[in-house]
């Protein structure tokens, strides 16, 4: 059995009256794709959201690498290793693919004087090689604001693997770009997976996506734990259709 | 610009400003105000053009500094401050400095000014800085205001009533000095700053203004790279309130040593008007400020602030990236045409 990298443990969350989540229990383990799936309005963000310290749970427990961290902050956690991309992409629109890049690296410290260097000849191969990575080599010295969607959610992911996580949550990568080029997106998703050992604890609607990629899916219907397995016995589990098809 | 051009250009105007006092020796007052307010655009377009916090508290700094370098001088003088500041209006005479008294009263306050002011900085900015948008801008404005409130009820520093520096002693060329300070702070802060803004730490500061969740969620320093930052501010900020403060003679709390209805907004209007977030822009903003300002105070006195305030509008409609954003905008049209010839 793989090591278990995220722990959560009955984890809750409500919004005034509105419960997001409802006693969540999910292991992520070490070194492999994990799918979280469920309609429209399930929990699925809020619970990433919670595991990188967006937002206080209300109860339960979250560890990564054995340590808790419901507790701790956004920055803190991120620096333990563990970043999530965003559904709307976050990057920073009034520069570069490049300088997007560059300020992407990671520091896993508060000294701030290592951030009074300019950035060494290795780092601009690391940045241009992962934007190559992810094909956004020729757009590298557009602003970042001017890409398509698409493409910031690429340069996003890259961006993701420059900071050198060990775990990356990924909100819907495939969301907004064009059907094309998917396959090459999901290759990519693997290889960061194989190649560089990231683990990768993604939420995705493309249902061809998921199951392609991800080992073991959770699912989540009304901010509770609907179902865990592996692709094939989520396919066939009869409440995970019945939730995304309605109970008619 | 290609960087010999760059180079070139920097030069030339490091000469023109070098000379200026020969060439001007008439206009020192204007040209020591240019030195100030070249350091405040700078100091202020580091937080608010490369970082994104539109503060309008940073005068704060700037009449402590004042303060600072005026009492220095009084007691670095030999006398009493308390006893300074009640003789105030009758008594002056008594209190005669020497050139060297003035001078090292002058040295040692700036310093000391600028120094406790960058600590002053930290310690504020690690609070306030929490604070984003509108509320971080309300909140310094509300530190300019009530810091002038204060300043009035402080006796020792003369209250409501200002206090006065010491007169400087004959045969110290104050406006000079003034400007020859000015103008080395200016040239190593714009040094630091070309320095500062290629750095991974003006990086972050760019990251935190373009959307500072991001970089947080991506483990980056934002609250000591902010406060950081505000603290430079800070110890420019001072240093150029104790020039002002120097070359204004008197400190009046909030027309002078706290005034937010003047340098705390010719310090945005400057940055604005040269072109947020660029190196050059709040250099260039300056002096185009002090050039019109000083015209419509000659020219149009009486009307001076509409004529400065039609000034701005015409800018900010037909420039609103600022005068640079204005030359950068052109550039990348003319490159991109340039491109466009080479391919047909």
């Amino acid at each position: 059995m793989s090591e278990i990298i995220l722990e959560i443990k009955n984890v809750s969350k409500s919004y005034g009256g509105v419960i997001a989540n409802q006693n969540i229990s999910i292991n992520v383990p070490k070194g492999k794709i994990t799918g979280l799936i469920g309609p429209n309005g399930s929990g699925k963000s809020t619970l990433f959201g919670s595991v990188v310290g967006n937002h206080p749970i209300n109860s339960g427990t979250i560890k990564y690498k054995g340590k808790e961290i419901s507790h701790m902050r956004v920055g803190e956690i991120a620096r333990l290793g563990l970043l999530r991309t965003f559904q709307q992409t976050r990057i920073y629109g009034e520069m570069d693919g490049v300088k997007n890049m560059l300020i992407s690296r990671p520091i896993r410290h508060h000294n701030l004087m290592p951030s009074f260097h300019r950035p060494h000849k290795d780092d601009y191969e690391k940045a241009n090689s992962l934007l190559d990575f992810v094909g956004l080599s020729s757009k590298k010295h557009l602003l970042a604001g001017s890409l398509s969607f698409g493409q910031q959610k690429l340069l996003e992911f890259a961006m993701a693997l420059m900071n050198e996580p060990e775990m990356l949550l990924l909100d819907e990568p495939t969301a907004g770009i064009n059907p094309t080029l998917i396959n090459g997106l999901i290759d990519r998703l693997k290889a960061a997976n194989e190649e560089f050992g990231v683990t990768l604890f993604v939420i995705e609607h493309n249902m061809r996506v998921i199951m392609n990629l991800a080992e073991e899916i959770h699912v989540l219907a009304n901010g509770k734990l609907l179902s865990s397995g592996s692709p094939e016995e989520i396919q066939n589990d009869p409440r995970v259709i019945e939730a995304y098809l309605g109970g008619h | 610009m290609r960087t010999w051009q760059t180079n070139i250009a920097t030069l030339v105007i490091l000469v023109f400003f070098l000379v200026a006092p020969f060439l001007f020796p008439n206009n020192m007052s204007q040209l020591s105000d240019l030195m100030i307010f070249i350091l405040i655009a700078l100091a202020w377009d580091m937080l608010g053009g490369q970082m994104g916090y539109n503060s309008f508290g940073n005068v704060l700094f700037f009449g402590i500094g004042m303060y600072i370098v005026a009492s220095s001088e009084v007691i670095l003088g030999g006398f009493k401050l308390a006893e300074y500041t009640s003789a105030m209006g009758g008594n002056q005479g008594s209190f005669i400095l020497t050139p060297s008294q003035y001078l090292i009263g002058f040295g040692v306050g700036i310093a000391l000014a600028s120094i406790i002011n960058f600590f002053l900085g930290l310690l504020i900015g690690s609070q306030f800085l929490q604070m984003r948008g509108h509320y971080f801008a309300i909140t310094t404005l509300a530190i300019g205001v009530a810091a002038a409130e204060v300043a009035r009820s402080i006796p020792i520093i003369g209250a409501g009533s200002g206090m006065n520096f010491p007169q400087p002693p004959d045969g110290v060329p104050l406006f000079h000095i003034l400007y020859y300070m000015g103008l080395a702070l200016v040239v190593l802060f714009f040094i630091f700053l070309s320095w500062l803004y290629k750095t991974r730490f003006g990086f972050i500061m760019n990251a935190i203004r373009d959307d500072e969740d991001k970089a947080e969620s991506m483990g980056l320093p934002t609250a000591s790279i902010k406060s950081t930052a505000w603290a430079i501010s800070a110890f420019v900020f001072a240093y150029a309130g104790a020039l002002y403060g120097s070359a204004k003679n008197f400190i009046d709390p909030s027309e002078v040593a706290f005034p937010f209805t003047t340098i705390g907004v010719w310090m945005i209007l400057m940055a604005i008007m040269g072109g947020m977030g660029t190196i050059w822009g709040p250099i260039i903003g300056a002096i185009v400020f002090q050039i019109f300002k000083e015209l419509f105070w000659t020219y149009l006195f009486g009307w001076q602030r509409v004529a400065l305030g039609l000034l701005i509008v015409i800018i900010v409609v037909f420039f609103p990236d600022g005068i640079m954003g204005a030359f950068n905008n052109w550039k990348k049209r003319r490159n991109l045409q340039n491109t466009a010839k080479a391919k047909t």
